[in-house]
């Protein structure tokens, strides 16, 4: 096998990890995987980003738009959002190299495992595409996250209006119109699952959905804090 | 009654123009257009593996598995050439053949009114003849400064005037930029088209172009005469991906011309069969022999480059150099070594030596500096090999730093020795090689280089 990034050959190790679990094997060489730097030290315990504060401004800036309860209990992200991350999310995602997601298949479980594991009857759903958006890159790069983590995965949104996001301010990305839809009710816990979390305004639009139709609690789990 | 405008469902040929020859993804043409081109299947499956049709891959671990949102299935998708978007083995790859001719016959396309020495003008005699002729292969083994792009130039006439589409193909970026306006000023009336990674011109719709050969994966049976650059030079010899590319671009019936200051054994053995139609050009064109470079030994030379401290032997030959108003290119073997040499090099010898910058190819501001450097606005320049060859400058010493390291083989050597004395005004120059244990590579290069100017009919 060899490295997913750099095409260099991987020496494999079997050991008890990769022998209970022989989908989680490590894809990327050594070399490339120090790249990749996990948030660490004092996070805001909302939304994941690495601060001294306990809770950041943004969160108690959300917090006090919807009325002193925020609608997601909080965010968890993996990756710091460093240069090297971003070639490869942009190769992976735009450019289309569909393996390239395998990259963090086993970090990404690794971190669920330690966050999301307490919380009883949790179902994960990904942030949906557009139609439109789904014909070009012909993969959906949240519901492949979703995919590795080991708790039931529903596909119970839709988008409706484009993904533009990254042109708008972070004002008219809060102010603007719920781009999605929720095809089913349910009473679960749900963890919301994308690749990053920047502003958390996409995101919390699908939650705040989730919440109405009656979910008790909303978390989301996203790859890297933009 | 003005009569209606009929329309048919043939798409002029201008608009199909832009399309010609290439080889193109569903998403890469408009929808109306698909029912005019040919298509192909864009990965074929062979007994034992399967072959991107674009870029020739053929690795397995090359190939991803996609559950293809489109078409429902799960199917492979090719990642060797995926920055140029995506192969699809759902998807077919589009050609338009250009078969009704559309490409101009100049009548004299060449507008260059320089003149070629008498051993230029004998390989271009024979370049034309084997143009015109439409022999299948020509090589032309010319040593570094023998004037080779101004001896394409009557053979690349002859191939316009016959309304042949032309590619010069060479491995690296730095080379096309180069090539460009200097073919441009010689077919001023000609339109030229330079493809790189990140360049300009996108389109590749010109009669006459020059392209990297990572570009050439573009094309479909296109080109009736190819030039190949540097056919010895990386990344040539080692991607097999490469001559697929090169191959397909060609139409059927194809003049490939290469050309080399330094034929790999592949070559070399082809010529010694004589199997292979060529011409050998030993004498630069300023008439002066090839600089054989210098061998020094230097036995603590690894601990010096550790200890980021200048060796001593180095110092006293770049204060005794003979002519000190040349500008000094320093080759290393790595791109973290161009920093440190840097470093050391201005800490012990600024005031003597004046600008001092390090490039490689990784660095942004590669093309400014190569740049600067050319117009004498920086002294000493330290690189690793990515200015090793196609890149001249006029009046340069030459140190090779630890040329016994495993990147510096015998034609890179040869290669980067070619660098000095490349100008009328300045014909030689002093090359050295400092290592700390002769290897072959050395022994080789010096041994060629002596070769060739025997062969030019110096003795020395
Ligand atoms: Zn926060
Ligand atoms: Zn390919
Ligand atoms: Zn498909």
């Amino acid at each position: 096998m060899n490295c997913l990034w750099c095409h260099e050959e991987l020496i494999m190790e079997v050991n008890w990890s990769n022998v209970t679990f022989p989908t989680k094997v490590q894809r990327i060489c050594e070399i490339c995987e120090k790249e990749l730097v996990l948030l660490s030290g004092n996070r805001c315990r909302r939304c994941s980003r690495e601060t001294e504060s306990d809770v950041c401004n943004d969160c108690l800036w959300w917090e006090n738009y919807h009325q002193g309860k925020d609608v997601i209990e909080y965010n968890y992200s993996v990756f710091q959002y460093t240069s090297h991350i971003q070639d490869i999310i942009a190769k992976w995602k735009y450019r289309g190299d569909y393996e390239l997601g395998h990259i963090f298949e086993k970090t990404f479980y690794q971190h669920f495992q330690q966050t999301f594991k307490e919380i009883k009857n949790a179902v994960a759903v990904p942030i949906p595409l557009s139609s439109e958006r789904i014909q070009e890159r012909c993969f959906n790069q949240a519901s492949m996250l979703t995919a590795f983590l080991p708790v039931r995965k529903l596909d119970i949104l839709s988008r409706v209006h484009g993904e533009k996001q990254s042109k708008k301010t972070r004002q008219e990305r809060i102010s603007s119109e719920n781009p999605f839809i929720l095809h089913q009710t349910l009473n679960n816990p749900v963890i919301l699952v994308d690749d990053i979390y920047t502003t958390g305004a996409t995101l919390r639009h699908a939650a705040r959905l989730l919440k109405k139709a009656g979910c008790t609690n909303v978390y989301t789990y996203t790859l890297v804090r933009g | 009654m003005t009569p209606k405008v009929k329309t048919t469902d043939r798409i002029p040929s201008q608009n199909l123009r832009q399309y010609a020859g290439k080889l193109l993804l569903q998403n890469e043409i408009p929808p109306e257009l698909a029912s005019h081109l040919t298509q192909i299947p864009s990965i074929k499956r062979k007994v034992l593996y399967h072959e991107c049709q674009r870029c020739g891959n053929q690795k397995k671990f090359l190939f991803g598995t996609i559950p293809c949102a489109k078409c429902k299935k799960l199917h492979l998708y090719c990642r060797n050439c995926v920055e140029m978007g995506r192969v699809m083995a759902c998807e077919p790859l589009y050609y338009w053949s250009d078969e009704d001719s559309i490409w101009t016959s100049y009548d004299s396309p060449l507008s260059w009114k320089g003149t070629l020495t008498d051993t230029q003008q004998k390989a271009s005699d024979q370049l034309v003849a084997a143009i015109i002729e439409g022999k299948k292969e020509f090589l032309i083994w010319a040593v570094c400064g023998a004037g080779k792009t101004e001896m394409l130039f009557q053979g690349i006439e002859a191939g316009l005037k016959l309304g042949k589409r032309i590619c010069i193909a060479t491995p690296r970026a730095d080379v096309v930029r180069e090539l460009k306006p200097r073919i441009q000023e010689a077919f001023q009336k000609v339109p030229v088209q330079a493809l790189y990674g990140g360049s300009e011109d996108k389109e590749g719709s010109s009669q006459l172009i020059i392209a990297t050969t990572h570009q050439l994966r573009r094309f479909y049976q296109t080109f009736d005469i190819v030039i190949i650059d540097e056919i010895d030079a990386f990344p040539f010899h080692n991607d097999e991906s490469l001559p697929f590319a090169v191959n397909r671009a060609k139409k059927e019936r194809n003049t490939t011309i290469y050309l080399t200051a330094t034929p790999r054994q592949n070559l070399r053995l082809r010529l010694a069969l004589k199997k292979l139609p060529h011409t050998f050009v030993p004498v630069r064109y300023h008439g002066n022999p090839l600089p054989v470079p210098t061998l020094k030994i230097c036995y603590s030379l690894k601990k010096s480059l550790r200890k980021q401290k200048i060796p001593k032997i180095l110092l006293e030959w770049i204060t005794n150099r003979k002519n000190q108003s040349r500008q000094l290119l320093v080759f290393v073997s790595s791109i973290k070594l161009t920093k440190d040499v840097k470093i050391f090099l201005q800490n012990c010898l600024a005031s003597q030596l004046g600008v001092i910058v390090s490039v490689h190819s990784e660095d942004e501001q590669r093309v400014e500096k190569i740049e600067l450097f050319r117009n004498k606005n920086i002294d000493v320049l330290v690189t690793t090999t990515i200015l090793e060859r196609g890149v001249t400058f006029p009046s340069v010493d030459v140190v090779v730093l630890d040329a016994g390291h495993a990147v510096f083989d015998e034609a890179a050597l040869v290669q980067i020795a070619g660098r000095a004395g490349r100008s009328a005004d300045d014909p030689t120059g002093d090359v050295i090689f400092l290592h700390d244990g002769k290897t072959d590579a050395m022994v080789q290069a010096v041994h060629s280089i002596r070769a060739m100017n025997r062969r030019g009919g110096f003795s020395l």
